[in-house]
């Protein structure tokens, strides 16, 4: 059953990346914190502000490591806009597989606008390996590095609260997600733009970082809605006594 | 040949592993699993390496602070003395010795306590910020919540129980609470699996530096 599902979604996606299905269906609802992103990218780069990427600390081994790969496709999409910039995109994680990741994906950024001179290996950084002193180490990226957007992205724990306030005291725009509940709710009210539930696995798709971000998103859409059927339809069985 | 992990050979090898563990966590058959065990377990070696890796990572990075005297070079030579000290004792000692063990129940302990209480405070101030970024009807609820389900019991222990007001609290913790967290969780699982995909297919390639 589990297999036929993964297939499933598989073939959603496929069929949504690469046939002309997607092209109609590619208009996405609005989230604020997107558009929001999106504006202050483009006004870091030309003022010469840094952007601040936090990855969290889940690792990518793991159910916790989805959180991770999407800080990642963001990573990517950011470096790719803002290397040319005087103060490049700085990534900070927890964990040592996603910190060696951040760095192979802002040097790709660099090598494909032929700037590989310029690549600095810092600018990807392991700031800690347990949550604390992960939280405690990428508090100097934050405060000391003229850092204008600072996008909490990936797999943390309450204690991402440290992180935001830090971003709040700069005054800097801080966006915030994870797969973590506790700290959805953390990032809910201590970030200007939270992003909810499951809004942090869109952010591939609303930086337009590859097509299938997109399809991918769709096939989760009609899961989703498949899934509140199946729900609904079984309270309404056990409810008449057939199951 | 100048092999980089860009190079499709790369992206093939990723998918046919993933692919590989996936179907054997879907399928029994004694070869799948046999081949998903032996990946697996090259996988924690190789998680092993990268966690050595990362605390070299992690010393560069503050040797470069030093070298280039950014600010508050201070704490990062504070951390290299520290980070070589620790790896020299748990090295000399083994990690179960009275001496790392004593670094990690009076120091690492202590500190990260202390950021815990931290956090408590920061929590609060969040809440009350969040206000003053402006009263929404999320806003609202969100505090009205959080109060809801963290004052109620406090009240209930502290004063005769009142059935009704127990009710209520276990109404919406259990029932609308609940059913609200799996909502959540259920978009969080379909994100995961669409993640998961994407890089089983190849379509995103986080290793291609």
């Amino acid at each position: 059953m589990g297999l036929i599902f993964v297939i499933g979604f598989l073939g959603l996606m496929l069929l949504f990346g690469i046939g002309k299905l997607s092209q109609s269906r590619r208009r996405l609802r609005e989230i604020p914190a997107f558009l929001r992103l999106k504006r202050a990218i483009g006004l870091a780069v030309e003022s010469g502000q840094r952007l601040h990427i936090s990855l969290g600390h889940g690792g990518i081994d793991g159910p916790r490591g989805a959180a991770g790969l999407v800080g990642l496709s963001v990573i990517q999409k950011v470096s790719r806009a803002a290397s040319i910039s005087d103060k490049p995109p700085i990534a900070t994680s927890g964990e040592a597989a996603l910190g060696i990741l951040s760095q192979d994906v802002i040097h790709a950024a660099y090598r494909l606008i032929n700037a590989e001179n310029h690549y600095d290996p810092s600018l990807g950084q392991i700031t800690g390996l347990t949550p604390l002193s992960y939280t405690a180490g990428a508090l100097p990226a934050i405060f000391d590095q003229q850092v204008s957007v600072n996008m909490l992205l990936g797999s943390f724990g309450s204690e991402v609260g440290l992180l935001a306030d830090a971003a709040e005291r700069t005054g800097s725009l801080t966006i915030g997600g994870s797969d973590n509940l506790p700290a959805q709710a953390v990032l809910f009210a201590s970030t200007q733009e939270p992003l909810v539930g499951e809004e942090l696995f869109a952010s591939g798709a609303y930086l337009q970082v590859n097509p299938m971000h997109t399809s991918s998103l769709i096939a989760q859409d009609i899961l989703r809605w498949a899934l509140i059927g199946f729900i609904i339809i079984g309270a309404a069985l056990k409810l008449v006594g057939v199951l | 040949m100048k092999l980089r992990l860009r190079t499709p050979a790369f992206a093939i090898i990723a998918i046919v592993v993933g692919a590989t563990v996936l179907l054997g966590y879907f399928i029994n058959l004694p070869l799948l699993q046999e081949l998903r065990a032996i990946i697996l377990n090259w996988a924690l070696i190789l998680t092993a390496v990268v966690l050595l890796v990362g605390i070299l990572n992690l010393l560069l990075v503050h040797l470069k602070k030093i070298r280039t005297e950014e600010k508050n070079t201070f704490y990062s030579l504070f951390l290299v003395i520290a980070l070589l000290i620790t790896f020299v004792i748990a090295l000399v000692f083994g990690p179960e010795s009275p001496w790392t063990i004593f670094i990690f129940d009076h120091i690492m302990l202590p500190v990260e306590t202390s950021l815990v209480a931290l956090l408590a405070v920061v929590l609060i101030y969040a809440l009350a910020r969040m206000f003053w970024r402006g009263v929404t009807l999320f806003n609202l609820l969100f505090a009205a919540t959080v109060l809801f389900v963290l004052a109620v019991p406090a009240l209930l222990s502290w004063i005769a129980p009142l059935p009704l007001l127990s009710e209520l609290h276990a109404w919406i913790t259990q029932v609308w609470a609940l059913a609200g967290a799996r909502a959540i969780l259920m978009g969080v699982a379909l994100g995961v699996i669409a993640t998961g995909l994407r890089v089983l297919i190849g379509a995103d390639r986080p290793y291609e530096g």
